[in-house]
């Protein structure tokens, strides 16, 4: 409770808290707070030109290249971010977790085998890797979340590795073990839940990379495809009026950065508070 | 220091084996056929499957693996699925574009994050260090696309400083590599701050403080050269994030490097394209990563040959 009151009073974390809080909310209430359908084409949405209405009192956001809502469609938009983002960290912080403490602990061959691996998927090129995978599998939401986890999980099983290995040569791990506890008690009971204050910076941090390449992947238009709004593809959708329609892109935009530094910062403070040994250094 | 280097050396070699069979892997299990690409859409069954048998797409997966291997250890890469010429030739020139990017941005990126983290170190705690810190996460936290049209849409568009893409002059280069590097510099300031305040609790700068030598000499002669070696491991790694950056980048800015041959190549299923440009990515990423490892005893000698 301290912990969390500490990290409260901290002005860049509370501002982050609250803006998560509000993109949430506007997530989940999507269709109470969204002013119009997000997929409807309005016929005086576009000027007679057949332009983008510049943002004015009924389209708050101002209007896309086909008319739609722009504002409706950053509401719906905020659901993608969100789900992709706690469905692909999820799987990642769990592969993560489950693939670190077991080669920590287990150590011997089994463990020098899955941290070669990790090795081995820190040479590939991350975003690259993404992009391929993605562009193969035709995606949905789920295959691009899958994808994401895919790549992200790697750096997690890394921290969490060094941090087993130095648990599990800790007093209380070998008495528990000396007393006849399984290896899968002994993980479980004894080691996990000194790795947990990690886990959560890192499942913060983490949601901050994963709605960074969902939003680039649906860029480039192999992610969330259209018309289900995504932050990313309403800037891919929109890109070639960025010059006479520059609200199209800077919005979404501006969007994305505030999600993505308001989960770094929360996951910066936590680390600052959970991690006595990184307070100020970081 | 023989066994030291000749074993990172074999560790590297294994690591690129990996990837090229994971590579291999993952594009031999695609849903796309590149046999039914190459021969269109019109194409009877037995078109396809000569083209097949041609491309030695019926062999078994260890077979053209072997097959894979033994071409590229002669430097061959395979053909290109649709451009219709060697894949080697293709990321040979366009390799030339992004090693210059990269360098001008790498350069932008230490140059600004180091003079952040460092003036961060030295203001602990003030607006002056909160401050940077905040925007050394707005650097990390936004994506390299948005950053490329913001730049493109401020400094090509609305002031027209700068051509809005292109490749040849000296001029082209300034807006992608400054994307680049201004993104990149957020990690690097907050690594630099965090090394610099690390150095600056030590006793031989307490010592130095003690006898009256100014800050700004003590940060130059004494912290900076300590503060720097977590910034040679972060280069070799900062290689893997660049590979991923420039297919972003280029592609936004028009600039003709394997980052755009890479998107290109994607779009259209080109395998052989895509297996190569991840391979090299992998070599470069490898090959910083062994280069910060090969140096780092050099630099610091604390850290011992292992």
């Amino acid at each position: 409770m301290s912990t969390l009151r500490r990290i409260l009073k901290r002005k860049s974390a509370l501002l982050s808290l609250i803006f998560i809080a509000l993109i949430t909310l506007a997530a989940i209430f999507a269709p109470l707070i969204a002013p119009f359908s997000p997929n409807e084409q309005f016929k005086d949405g576009l000027t007679l030109q057949g332009a983008p209405i510049s943002p004015s009192g009924t389209y708050l956001f101002g209007t896309d290249l086909l008319g739609r809502d722009l504002l409706s469609r950053l509401i719906y938009g905020a659901r993608t971010s969100l789900i992709v983002g706690i469905i692909a960290n999820g799987v990642a912080v769990l592969l993560g977790t489950t693939v670190g403490i077991t080669s920590g602990y287990l150590k011997g061959r089994i463990g020098s085998i899955m941290m070669r691996f990790t090795d081995l998927m820190m040479a590939f090129p991350a975003l690259l890797l993404a992009i391929t995978l993605a562009a193969i599998f035709s995606p949905s939401l789920l295959i691009v979340a899958l994808v994401i986890a895919m790549v992200n999980w790697v750096q997690i099983a890394r921290v969490i590795y060094t941090q087993a290995i130095s648990i599990s040569e800790r007093e209380f791990v070998i008495a528990s073990r000396g007393l006849g506890a399984t290896n899968q008690r002994v993980l479980l009971k004894h080691i996990l839940p000194h790795l947990l204050p990690t886990v959560l910076v890192y499942a913060t941090l983490g949601i901050a990379t994963t709605v960074l390449l969902e939003a680039t992947l649906s860029f480039l238009g192999v992610g969330v495809r259209p018309p289900t709004p995504s932050w990313g593809n309403i800037i891919f959708e929109n890109q070639t009026y960025f010059i006479t329609a520059p609200w199209l892109v800077f919005t979404p935009g501006a969007a994305i950065i505030l999600l993505a530094l308001s989960f770094n910062l929360l996951g910066d403070a936590l680390r600052d508070e959970l991690d006595p040994t990184q307070r100020g250094l970081s | 220091m023989l066994r030291y280097i000749s074993t990172r050396i074999t560790q590297a070699l294994l690591i690129l084996l990996g990837v090229s069979f994971i590579t291999f892997l993952l594009l031999y299990i695609l849903p796309a056929d590149p046999a039914v690409q190459i021969a269109g859409r019109s194409a009877t069954s037995e078109t396809v499957a000569s083209i097949r048998a041609q491309l030695g797409l019926d062999q078994p997966l260890f077979v053209q693996y072997f097959n894979y291997m033994t071409n590229l250890l002669q430097g061959d890469f395979g053909r290109s699925y649709l451009q219709k010429s060697e894949v080697a030739t293709l990321i040979w020139s366009r390799l030339g574009p992004s090693l210059s990017l990269m360098f001008f941005a790498i350069a932008i990126e230490l140059l600004i994050g180091l003079m952040a983290g460092i003036i961060a170190a030295m203001n602990r705690g003030k607006a002056l260090d909160k401050t940077l810190m905040v925007l050394s996460f707005v650097a990390v936290s936004a994506p390299q696309f948005i950053v490329s049209i913001l730049i493109l849409y401020i400094f090509a568009v609305k002031l027209g400083w700068f051509p809005i893409g292109g490749y040849g002059d000296p001029i082209h280069y300034v807006l992608p590599a400054l994307t680049l590097g201004l993104l990149g510099s957020g990690w690097y300031s907050r690594v630099m701050r965090s090394s610099m305040l690390d150095v600056l609790r030590q006793d031989y700068i307490r010592t130095a403080r003690a006898k009256g030598a100014p800050l700004t000499r003590i940060i130059r002669v004494h912290a900076f050269k300590n503060a720097i070696l977590p910034i040679i491991a972060m280069i070799g790694l900062d290689i893997g994030i660049f590979m991923g950056g420039i297919v972003v980048v280029e592609s936004v800015f028009g600039w003709p490097g394997i980052g755009q041959l890479a998107w290109q190549a994607i779009q259209r299923v080109d395998i052989p394209i895509i297996m190569g440009v991840t391979l090299v990515s992998a070599i470069a990423i490898v090959l910083g990563n062994l280069i910060a490892d090969l140096i780092a005893p050099f630099v610091d000698p604390r850290i011992k040959f292992r």
